[in-house]
């Protein structure tokens, strides 16, 4: 459980990172969080793997591979995903001035950590 | 033997008001260093805003980048300042014909063809187009014939140029306008576009409740290409699929362009 306090921990430590959570993609449930207060945590865990879900669909019907990045960008902020092995998501929400290009490498070097 | 690039180099250091930024442009690009052109060329362009030759060559550089759009708006800005540049015009048909748009591209050639009637490659272009734009129209005509009302008209639905695939569907996972081809060339887009139903129900419900105010696009990036999807309209949403080339920070700007092409299209429609 160390590993992914850790991993997560790297992903929230990247400025204007709002929170950070380990996602069970087939159930949307939360395996693991380090959220900013206010963040209903199921709630985002579910949407997020849906979302993600419906994409790798999509993209898997397009002929394309497996997504290594989803990313929602919204007026006021940006939701990232990146897969961890075959059913876990690793999902951050980022405030609108976020470092999102540090981010993104935060989050598939943490992603890389816990699926290996 | 000396080495025309470095040479070049050494005149434009020596004397920066020459134009032989267009000869270096041109053999950096011939040598294959698009970075290097692309400089060069803006900094022609900079230089020398009034002059077509330049633009000509920035366009030039843009197309060998796959910027198509950029490329396009530079080619026009030299028949603005040089009205039946040759160069341009077969630089704008190029681009129409990559885009798969023949018709587009015939009075670009045809342009050209009346500025050099002798040039033998472009009465041979001009020749190919018109015969590809016949055969065209006979398939038009008897798809026309079988497609249901609702999709007719759609032809003109191209947003962005250089997508490898592009959508437009309804609330319903229903296809508008516009097609996305797997790459063994099967027509893939009624499924994507049936995955797509409720995507933008979902993306705004996910904004809503991290208080994010109002979704705007939502992309997945794999090895092999980008899917990028917005809702231009609350009634539509829009699915491009793009090279996984195209930088990730260039996605937002895409974004913003085609939603406006889908919306403009869509009035066009009304």
């Amino acid at each position: 459980m160390r590993n992914l306090g850790d991993a997560l921990e790297r992903v929230t430590r990247v400025s204007g990172i709002r929170g950070a959570m380990l996602v069970a993609e087939s159930d949307g449930l939360v395996v693991a969080e380090a959220l900013a207060e206010g963040l209903d945590g199921a709630a985002v865990a579910a949407l997020a793997a849906s979302l993600t879900l419906r994409l790798r669909r999509t993209a898997i019907s397009a002929g394309l591979a497996v997504p290594q990045v989803v990313q929602l960008r919204a007026e006021r902020g940006t939701v990232l995903s990146v897969p961890v092995g075959d059913d876990l998501l690793l999902v951050a929400v980022a405030e609108r001035d976020a470092n999102l290009g540090l981010a993104r490498l935060e989050l598939r070097q943490a992603a890389a950590q816990l699926g290996s | 033997m000396t080495d025309p690039i470095r040479e070049l180099t050494a005149q434009l250091a020596s004397d920066p008001q020459s134009l032989v930024f267009l000869e270096l442009g041109e053999a950096l690009r011939n040598r294959g260093q698009p970075a290097a052109a692309y400089k060069v060329a803006r900094m022609g362009v900079n230089r020398y805003p009034e002059l077509a030759a330049s633009h000509d060559l920035l366009a030039r550089v843009l197309a060998d980048q796959g910027d198509r759009h950029a490329a396009a708006e530079a080619w026009r800005r030299v028949l603005e300042l040089s009205p039946g540049h040759i160069g341009a015009n077969k630089g704008l048909a190029f681009l129409a014909f990559r885009a798969g748009d023949p018709e587009g591209a015939l009075p670009f050639l045809e342009s050209a063809l009346g500025a050099a009637p002798d040039d033998e490659g472009l009465a041979i272009a001009v020749e190919r187009v018109r015969t590809a734009l016949n055969g065209a129209a006979a398939r038009a005509t008897a798809a026309a014939a079988s497609e249901p009302s609702a999709l007719r008209g759609a032809e003109g639905f191209e947003p962005f140029e250089d997508a490898r695939g592009v959508v437009l569907l309804d609330t319903q996972g229903l296809r508008l306008a516009g097609t996305v081809d797997a790459p063994d060339g099967s027509d893939v887009s009624d499924a994507v576009a049936a995955h797509l139903q409720g995507v933008s129900r979902e993306a705004s419900r996910a904004a809503r409740l991290l208080d994010l105010g109002a979704w705007e696009s939502v992309t997945a990036e794999s090895a092999d290409g980008h899917l990028l999807v917005l809702a231009p309209t609350q009634s539509t949403v829009l699915l491009l699929l793009r090279d996984a080339r195209v930088p990730v920070g260039r996605l937002g700007l895409i974004a913003e362009q085609a939603a406006r092409a889908a919306r403009n299209w869509l009035e066009r429609l009304a």
